[in-house]
């Protein structure tokens, strides 16, 4: 691995505030995303994975408060960053793409539009330039770039999803978040869009933090995987450790709670968390 | 040794829309559900998996096309009354968020289906009733009857559901995605559940999924849809290990394994062969191949 990481994340702690009691939502989490490295956070709903995730964006919002620890992107502490700073990071260092991508979309809007939005903002471009790096990000995901003047609506919902990640992309960010990008899609759409970013961090060496539950989906696409219970991140290692020799009695029973397609059928117990 | 189903669908087609732009969203549609066991129905979003549910549910009438309900023809006036349809058939939602009524409590939510599936038990007995049904399904009585839905996670609202559809006295059970939105560590309590039942109770389930994994672990048979066909079905370990349709074999192709990491040039999806299958699937196939024992494949005649 390369010596500096593009995201340090260092003994990380969040609280949501409540009125009688603080809820520890995460407990002293420490990762690095090394540059063009799949980093997966996997977890159950409330384990804090999504609220880490909105953190490295700063989009956390009380009552979340940040208690401790340090977000350094590029070696810089994203926690320290002024408005303006703030800016000027969020989607052109940190893109983000949301489980429910496919609805954050301005339904009124045009595709074009929604790209322009961004890079008028960001790079200053007219409408003349917005529209070449549109149907140029369009291609990578391989839309035509015919359809640029068409409504959200008009495309499929995993068409919507790749419109989002090529808007993620216009501005080249080092770091794209996916916090469950694929959950509502069926498989073939799934491994379509995933297979589409795995060849576009090659091509193009951006890293990823890839959020989902699906365990053998994250071992088939990251190159190390975290996996966090309460808060805590109780194990992490590269997707063969945690496939073949995982260490920790939770991501055991993680493993032990998907039915599998192949072998011989038995009957399986929950995992206790 | 297999029993009389107790639903069977012959050739039901149902579409919507008007002649010239209507969607065929089932066509040709024949199966059956039989005490005891489980056939699932998978495919993808928009391929009518639903609207095979609902015609099961005699929500949506068929275009043409039989439905039996142990035997007897339910568009032949008077030959099965809605009431005890519905009595025997019951359903279970994907969201247990929004299929319990939050001002009940959970007491009432089992009470009330019991009052019409057992209208002879009185008094006590039906206390006594409601706690069986909970602990039927691993719920402690004493800490969830007089709490409401939203004091409840999703596994155990989940349960409820499962409850009520057995207050109800159900011998049928269409469950659309009941552990989708559930997480993972508690969707195998509730499939462990649906399959105690089919063995201990002799209750006929419809399992709608995508999950090939999960339909596997619960059904003895299974339906592949594509584009509102039923392009592949049988066996499910035959269908599964043995795929004959080219829709079949791409949804098991993608199915997330650790084993292929996505830079195996194996895992590889050709996103213009994904393009032609689904090209292909989305005619007609009129023509039915039997593959071996209980398994059967379409092909455009």
């Amino acid at each position: 691995m390369t010596a500096d990481p593009l995201l340090s994340v260092q003994n990380l702690t969040i609280d949501y505030i409540g009125a009688e009691a603080d809820f520890r939502a995460v407990d002293d989490v420490s990762f690095d995303i090394a540059p063009g490295e799949v980093f997966g956070l996997a977890g159950e709903s409330g384990c804090g994975k999504s609220t880490i995730a909105y953190a490295i964006n700063r989009l956390h919002k009380p009552p979340a408060l940040i208690r401790r620890g340090r977000i350094l992107f590029e070696g810089q502490d994203v926690l320290d960053l002024d408005d303006r700073a703030l800016r000027e990071f969020r989607w052109s260092k940190v893109a983000m793409v949301f489980q429910s991508a496919m609805n954050s979309l301005n339904p009124v809007l045009r595709v074009e539009a929604q790209f322009h939005d961004l890079l008028k903002r960001h790079r200053g471009y007219s409408k003349e330039q917005s529209r070449e790096r549109a149907a140029e990000m369009l291609r990578l995901v391989d839309i035509p770039p015919e359809r640029l003047r068409d409504y959200p609506h008009q495309f499929s919902g995993g068409m919507r999803q790749r419109i989002v990640i090529a808007i993620c992309m216009a501005l080249d960010p080092k770091l794209v978040v996916m916090d469950e990008p694929t959950t509502a899609l069926d498989v073939v759409v799934q491994r379509e869009i995933l297979q589409r970013i795995d060849e576009l961090r090659r091509s193009r060496g951006f890293s990823v933090l890839f959020i989902t539950h699906d365990l053998g989906l994250m071992v088939q696409f990251c190159d190390r995987i975290g996996i966090m219970l309460r808060g805590n991140l109780v194990e992490q290692g590269t997707s063969e450790q945690i496939y073949h020799r995982p260490q920790h009695e939770y991501t055991k029973q993680l493993w032990a709670s998907f039915p599998s397609l192949h072998g011989h059928p038995v009957r399986l117990e929950r995992a206790s968390g | 040794m297999i029993q009389e189903p107790i639903i069977a669908l012959e050739q039901v087609s149902k579409s919507f829309g008007h002649s010239g732009k209507a969607v065929r969203a089932a066509h040709d549609i024949t199966f059956a559900l039989h005490p005891g066991r489980t056939v699932a129905l998978v495919g993808e979003s928009g391929s009518g998996k639903t609207t095979c549910a609902r015609l099961v549910m005699r929500e949506y009438r068929p275009d043409s096309g039989r439905i039996l309900f142990r035997g007897k023809d339910l568009n032949a006036t008077g030959a099965v009354g809605l009431k005890e349809y519905r009595r025997a058939v019951q359903m279970i939602f994907q969201d247990p968020f929004a299929s319990l009524n939050p001002a009940h409590t959970v007491d009432f939510i089992i009470r009330r289906p019991l009052a019409l599936g057992q209208p002879d038990l009185k008094g006590g007995a039906v206390d006594e009733t409601i706690a069986d049904l909970l602990r039927r399904v691993e719920l402690d009585p004493g800490a969830v009857t007089r709490k409401h839905p939203h004091e409840l996670s999703g596994g155990q609202r989940q349960r409820i559901n499962i409850a009520r559809t057995l207050a109800m006295g159900a011998q049928v059970i269409v469950a659309d995605e009941p552990t989708s939105m559930l997480d993972v560590s508690v969707r195998l309590g509730v499939l462990n559940l649906l399959n105690d039942m089919k063995r201990d109770l002799g209750v006929a389930l419809l399992y709608i999924t995508h999950d090939l994994a999960t339909a596997r672990y619960v059904a003895e048979d299974i339906l592949v849809m594509y584009a509102g066909q039923i392009v592949e079905w049988g066996d499910v370990h035959r269908v599964l290990t043995n795929p004959q349709h080219p829709y079949t074999r791409l949804l098991l192709s993608a199915v997330p394994n650790p084993e292929i990491r996505f830079d195996n040039p194996d895992a590889r999806l050709d996103p213009h062969a994904v393009e032609a299958i689904r090209r292909e699937a989305r005619h007609l196939q009129d023509r039915i191949v039997e593959v071996g024992p209980n398994h059967f494949t379409r092909r455009a005649a």
